[in-house]
């Protein structure tokens, strides 16, 4: 599914990601964990070809497709979806019909029929369900005055909709209270399947127990230091990250 | 912004075309002389000459106006010509014999002046650089007592109508590009709707700068009288060209005890070109007096020109009378536009509503400059105003001048203004979802206009949607 082999890239000339090797297989979930600064978002910012992120060596492989050639949107219309850590608002647009036209984009590109509007409402209301968003959320601006909560879990319900091979979670469970963590969560293994692989980025273990990773990967100084199952996670949330930092220097 | 946003394929200006036609053209200048060969080649009757002398002699008393927040090197109005008709063979009984050039102009334009286009339900005046060409449907509106031909034709048969409105909203004196115009005016539209007579159709004007070198200078008189009810449209497109050319209007709309007139623009005069050569100097004048009960409303989307100074003003003389005014205005490039509106409350309980859409883009430079007047007696007037500007990248600008001035201590003012910019981060997001850049940008800013466009007939909401498309093309990639 993915394939990142010794990627450097930063932001503003300053680098981040120092040769981050990366294996994800269709099916698997896998969580990046690391301290502030280790370069977390920079690599679901890279994934997702974002502006101003540039990458100076290595390569990553979609689907054995060039994924760093393709534009940002043709990335996404691929099934590359990323659940960001900060949603922004888009005042005026219509959040289900900005879904809407997302949803025909990505279709059109796999060759599929557009869905018209009945049948669109008709999914939409299906996977609202899954993240227990009111239907009063479609008809507002996209994230327009939701809270911090909300606009995460706009964020899984987008990516419910969307069905992408690939989802990449930047930080989504920052900010949320426990009964938000437990619906994102749910959201997320609602789509867990053999076709679906989710890289799920956080700092804290705490979503973890509810989105439980096949494989942890710690981050430091811009590459993987360690590897491990989910026991991984754990041991960090008790040991700290310094643990893993020291333990690569020596 | 980013440097993608920068990188513009814009879209030609695909009205620019040139129609190869004969005309007859006055020369260069401006003077007596001039006005009385314009006159008589209208064949006028002596009141009109008069009215355009008087104006011409205040205008050679007058300055032309700085305070608009537009640059622009000086206009020599002794280089500009005051007249350019296209040459006809003889007078026209029928529009079959309009010539197959202008019909084929106009085809292109999007404009059918068959008759048999009777689907489309509205009725046109086309006015190709001074001079009405045709008007559709006149027969048809005439059953209901409806006068809908060229200003010309207006002079000649309806002169007691025109002799008694024509200045009655912009007098002759009232600044320097509508005195302007009332001293060189060649055509335009004129519409009277008898009492209580609803008009059963859109009437329509579209007007088109072709001749090089040419002012266009045309005049619109809408008179609705008690309780008529009537909508308007205009639109208007030009060639491109590398000089500039002025097009100095006026619209004056009365609108008696209990009438409505809603009146709505889609202008698209050519805006220059992406260095800012060449272009349409739009100096409009256009104002409504509202009488008892009555209702004006403004609706205008501008795309176009290289200037724009235009604001649709409202008097709301009578009691209970309303005023709306509803903009969208959008600069690309080099064009620059001051435009706004005036809204002067002097009956009692009248209402006036302002919503003003400003977008700029590439290095475009916008203002809206709005005056709310509520006079002395204006018992209980109410003001709603909302002046909202987009910026999309950070080599343009907007800024926003609100006057307000009450005298009534009863009055209700509401302001509000906002400015908004479409982020990098707004067209990651999108394009992170697999929508295009263009696509984006074009869903934020119809939302951003949505206000405004549900005020527009249907045919030209979609004309206008279609418009901020293809002005905004390529202005993020």
């Amino acid at each position: 599914m993915l394939e990142i082999k010794d990627l450097y890239a930063g932001i503003d000339g300053k680098e981040i990601l120092r040769g981050l090797t990366l294996s994800v297989q269709p099916g698997e979930v896998h969580a990046i964990m690391g301290p502030n600064g280790s370069g977390k978002s920079t690599l679901a910012n890279v994934l997702a070809g974002r502006p101003r992120y540039e990458v100076t060596s290595g390569e990553v492989l979609f689907e054995g497709k060039n994924l760093l050639d393709m534009p940002t949107e043709e990335r996404a219309r691929e099934g590359v979806f990323l659940a960001m850590q900060y949603p922004v608002e888009i005042a005026g647009v219509n959040n289900i019909y900005f879904l809407k036209a997302a949803l025909n984009a990505v279709r059109k590109h796999r060759g599929d029929e557009e869905l018209d509007a009945l049948e669109f409402l008709q999914l939409a209301r299906e996977k609202m369900k899954l993240v227990e968003l009111d239907e009063a959320f479609m008809n507002r601006g996209v994230n327009e005055g939701f809270s911090g909560g909300e606009k995460k879990r706009n964020e899984i319900f987008q990516m419910a909709v969307l069905d992408p091979k690939l989802a990449i979670l930047d930080e989504t469970d920052s900010g949320l209270d426990i009964d938000a963590l437990r619906i994102v969560a749910e959201g997320v293994n609602a789509l867990r399947s053999e076709a679906h692989s989710v890289l799920v980025i956080t700092h804290y273990q705490r979503l973890l127990r509810y989105l439980v990773p096949d494989f942890v990967h710690v981050l430091a100084n811009g590459r993987i230091v360690k590897s491990g199952g989910k026991e991984l996670a754990e041991e960090l949330e008790q040991k700290g990250y310094d643990w893993v930092e020291t333990a690569e220097v020596a | 912004m980013n440097e993608t946003v920068q990188e513009i394929a814009q879209q030609e200006y695909k009205y620019g075309f040139v129609t190869e036609i004969e005309a007859d053209v006055a020369p260069p200048g401006l003077s007596e002389d001039i006005v009385r060969y314009i006159s008589e080649k209208k064949n006028e009757p002596a009141w009109m000459l008069e009215f355009r002398l008087k104006a011409l002699r205040h205008w050679f008393t007058m300055k032309e106006p700085t305070w608009a927040n537009v640059s622009y090197p000086p206009i020599d109005y002794q280089a500009i010509r005051y007249y350019s008709a296209p040459k006809q063979k003889k007078k026209l009984n029928s529009l079959d014999e309009v010539d197959p050039e202008l019909r084929e102009t106009f085809s292109k334009l999007g404009i059918s002046l068959d008759e048999q286009k009777r689907l489309s339900g509205v009725a046109v005046d086309a006015v190709f650089d001074s001079v009405s060409v045709a008007t559709t449907f006149q027969a048809e509106l005439a059953k209901v007592g409806i006068i809908f031909c060229s200003f010309s034709e207006a002079v000649q048969h309806h002169p007691e109508l025109v002799r008694k409105y024509l200045g009655s909203v912009v007098p002759y004196t009232d600044n320097f590009f509508a005195t302007l115009n009332s001293a060189v005016f060649t055509d335009g539209s004129f519409c009277y709707i008898p009492k209580g007579v609803r008009c059963p159709m859109e009437l329509s004007t579209y007007f088109r700068i072709n001749q090089a070198g040419t002012g266009q200078f045309e005049r619109t008189l809408i008179v609705a009288d008690e309780g008529a009810t009537v909508s308007y449209l205009e639109g208007c497109t030009a060639p491109r060209r590398d000089e500039n050319q002025l097009h100095a209007a006026v619209v004056e709309l009365v609108a008696l005890d209990d009438a409505t007139i809603k009146y709505s623009t889609v202008q698209n005069w050519y805006p220059g070109d992406k260095q800012g050569r060449g272009g349409i100097y739009n100096f409009v004048t256009k104002r409504g007096k509202a009488f008892n009960r009555a209702k004006l409303s403004w609706t205008q989307v501008e795309t176009g020109s290289a200037i724009t100074w235009k604001y649709p003003s409202c008097i709301l003389q009578g009691d209970d009378s309303v005023g709306e005014f509803y903009s969208v205005a959008l600069t690309n490039h080099y064009q620059q536009a001051d435009t706004g509106t005036k809204m002067i409350h002097i009956g009692r309980n009248t209402r006036s509503t302002i919503v003003s859409k400003g977008i700029s883009a590439g290095h475009g430079q916008q203002t809206y400059r709005g005056e709310v007047k509520i006079l002395k007696n204006a018992e209980n007037a109410r003001n709603y105003s909302q002046c909202d500007s987009l910026l999309l990248g950070d080599q343009c600008g907007a800024h926003t001048f609100p006057y307000i001035e009450v005298r009534n201590a009863t009055a209700t003012m509401e302001h509000e203004a906002s400015t908004s910019k479409i982020g990098e981060d707004q067209l990651f997001y999108a394009q992170q979802r697999g929508i295009s850049a263009e696509d984006a940008v074009s869903m934020i800013v119809n939302g951003f206009c949505r206000e405004v466009f549900r005020e527009l007939p249907m045919e030209f909401a979609v004309e206008a949607q279609k418009l901020l498309g293809v002005s905004l093309e390529g202005s993020v990639g």
